[in-house]
């Protein structure tokens, strides 16, 4: 069915937070995403010429560098982009088979593989670019949120989390329900001011982005005085005494 | 957007057979086009030949096409899902209205035939609405787009049933209908491209990573080195050169030309007549064909903005 779920006060909106501040751009969350989700739920992830020029597969996580800003201002920004599982996803209304679904319970956005026609016009739909066809299977494939490990039972409660989050080394990965205000993850997003991407579209993305820190602002007063090295201080007392004294 | 070469032909023909259906089912009545059964068999039978061609050039643009009846289930929210159900209920009318013009059962011709030009009116809307509905692409998210195909239809459905009465004679009604079209066709699209032109982008990329707060965002390292399917599908993009000669093919070649030749073979008459009908046909099919792939090759996607690419277009 294609038609959403009708939005319940209160329901569950699992979902990323994604930290920019401290994402380092190693690419381990697009990696180990790929590792898990080619023998998952949407199994298996094609690749054409993994070992030659022209290279090209489906991946449900992609991690692009921008430079953003200019002069002193301007800093380097690691951006993982994949599926926002939003709360009004046109991806899911414009699928004309009910094979692409937005799941009441918890708010992940999957595609039956089973019955996708192949028609792509979910991907035109989306505004994010999350979703990737699968030319070898014919389907449209996409991000799970790692359905098949969150609420999986055999393994370990600590591994029940999505592949990208768990491997993450800088931390800059988070899940949980957003739709819960006192969750650690609606409070993380509250505390730094976490963001949506181009809202003006009206998909009301559930992930967040957290914003990167502002660099602590250049002392702007005149150079303190340096004073003379200890070398050039030729009496022994005054010597010790800078010793003591710059400790 | 990736003009694929199976929806464009799709949509300029099911376009072209659903408006010969339209208004055959439309002048027929009224006595405006031949009613004999011959003219009838060539005109519906042509239309109901576009409209299968078409449809059967779109399922080759499916992953699953063995699947594609899985297609007609979602019409409460897909427009993809209403315009196959409105192409279904189409058939068994105009099939209805084939067998009637055939065997002049009159009685039946009529309603058959009226049935018709509402299925086939409501399919093409449907059709235009799937790429208006769809708020990522910007030049397709516009108020002109779902008129638009609505207009083109209906022209180069005029044009074709000018062309097939013209061997008859008697083109001057649909040949009269198609040239005002037509001129509408070209007065729509060149509104069109002028407001699509002048618009702001939807999204920026500083919007669209969220990073504007810092200064303007300039991609330094992309995800992946050699392309991919967003890049192959929704970053296609044709040179500034090659879109404003193909903007000037499609508007005079698609309407303007075959609007004026149109209107000449309303007042000519005779076998003159057919000639130009003829020939207006044709270029108004070709012109359609660019104009189709145009709207394609022109159309931005959002998701070009994440690799940098300007989504002004």
């Amino acid at each position: 069915m294609t038609s959403l779920p009708a939005a319940q006060p209160g329901a569950k909106k699992l979902g990323l937070v994604i930290d920019l501040d401290t994402c380092v751009g190693c690419q381990a969350c697009a990696t180990n995403c790929k590792e898990w989700n080619t023998s998952g739920h949407m199994a298996p992830l094609p690749d054409h010429n993994p070992y030659s020029a022209g290279q090209e597969g489906v991946w449900f996580n992609r991690v692009h560098s921008y430079e953003a800003g200019d002069g002193e201002e301007g800093r380097t920004v690691h951006f993982p982009r994949s599926c926002l599982h939003c709360e009004t996803p046109a991806c899911v209304t414009v699928c004309p088979t009910g094979a692409s679904y937005k799941r009441a319970e918890d708010g992940i956005v999957l595609v039956n593989t089973d019955i996708c026609i192949g028609c792509q016009l979910c991907a035109w739909a989306c505004p994010y670019g999350a979703r990737e066809f699968d030319d070898d299977a014919g389907v449209m494939k996409k991000c799970t949120l790692c359905v098949d490990r969150i609420y999986n039972e055999t393994i370990p409660e600590p591994q029940r989390q999505p592949a990208c989050v768990t491997t993450c080394p800088a931390n800059a990965r988070h899940f949980g329900d957003l739709g819960d205000p006192s969750s650690a993850v609606s409070q993380l997003v509250a505390e730094r001011g976490g963001y949506e991407l181009m809202p003006e579209l009206g998909y009301k993305p559930v992930n967040r982005y957290l914003p990167p820190r502002r660099a602590p602002k250049a002392d702007a007063g005149p150079p303190r005085d340096a004073g003379p090295l200890p070398s050039q201080i030729t009496n022994p007392l005054l010597r010790w005494v800078d010793k003591v004294l710059s400790r | 957007m990736n003009p694929a070469p199976s929806i464009v032909f799709f949509t300029v023909a099911s376009g072209a057979g659903y408006g010969l259906l339209f208004w055959m089912g439309l002048l027929r009545p009224l006595g405006l086009v031949p009613g004999s059964a011959g003219f009838g068999v060539l005109a519906i039978g042509l239309a109901l030949v576009l409209v299968m061609l078409g449809l059967l050039s779109s399922t080759a643009h499916l992953g699953r096409p063995e699947r594609a009846w899985r297609a007609l289930s979602q019409w409460r929210s897909s427009w993809l899902s209403r315009e196959g159900v409105a192409a279904v209920l189409t058939f068994p009318p105009a099939g209805l209205f084939f067998i009637a013009v055939i065997g002049h059962t009159e009685w039946l011709a009529l309603p058959a035939g009226l049935a018709s030009a509402v299925g086939a009116a409501a399919t093409v809307w449907c059709t235009g609405m799937i790429y208006a509905s769809l708020k990522p692409i910007r030049q397709w998210h516009h108020p002109l787009v779902a008129p638009g195909y609505m207009l083109f239809g209906a022209f180069s459905g005029a044009a074709l049933l000018a062309m097939l009465a013209g061997f008859w004679g008697q083109a001057a009604v649909p040949a009269a209908i198609a040239a005002v079209l037509g001129a509408g066709g070209f007065v729509l699209k060149r509104a069109y491209w002028s407001q699509v032109d002048a618009a702001p982008p939807i999204a920026t990329m500083e919007s669209a990573t969220g990073l504007g707060f810092i200064g303007t965002v300039r991609p330094l390292d992309p995800p992946h080195t050699e392309t991919n399917y967003l890049l192959r599908e929704m970053a296609f993009r044709i040179g500034r050169v090659h879109a404003a000669r193909l903007r000037r093919i499609a508007s005079l070649g698609g309407f303007a030309v075959p609007a004026v030749l149109l209107a000449l073979a309303m007042v000519s008459g005779g076998a003159l007549a057919g000639v130009l009908a003829v020939l207006a046909a044709t270029l108004a099919l070709a012109g359609l064909l660019a104009e189709r792939w145009l709207m394609f090759a022109e159309a931005t996607h959002t998701v070009a903005l994440y690799y940098g690419v300007d989504a002004r277009g």
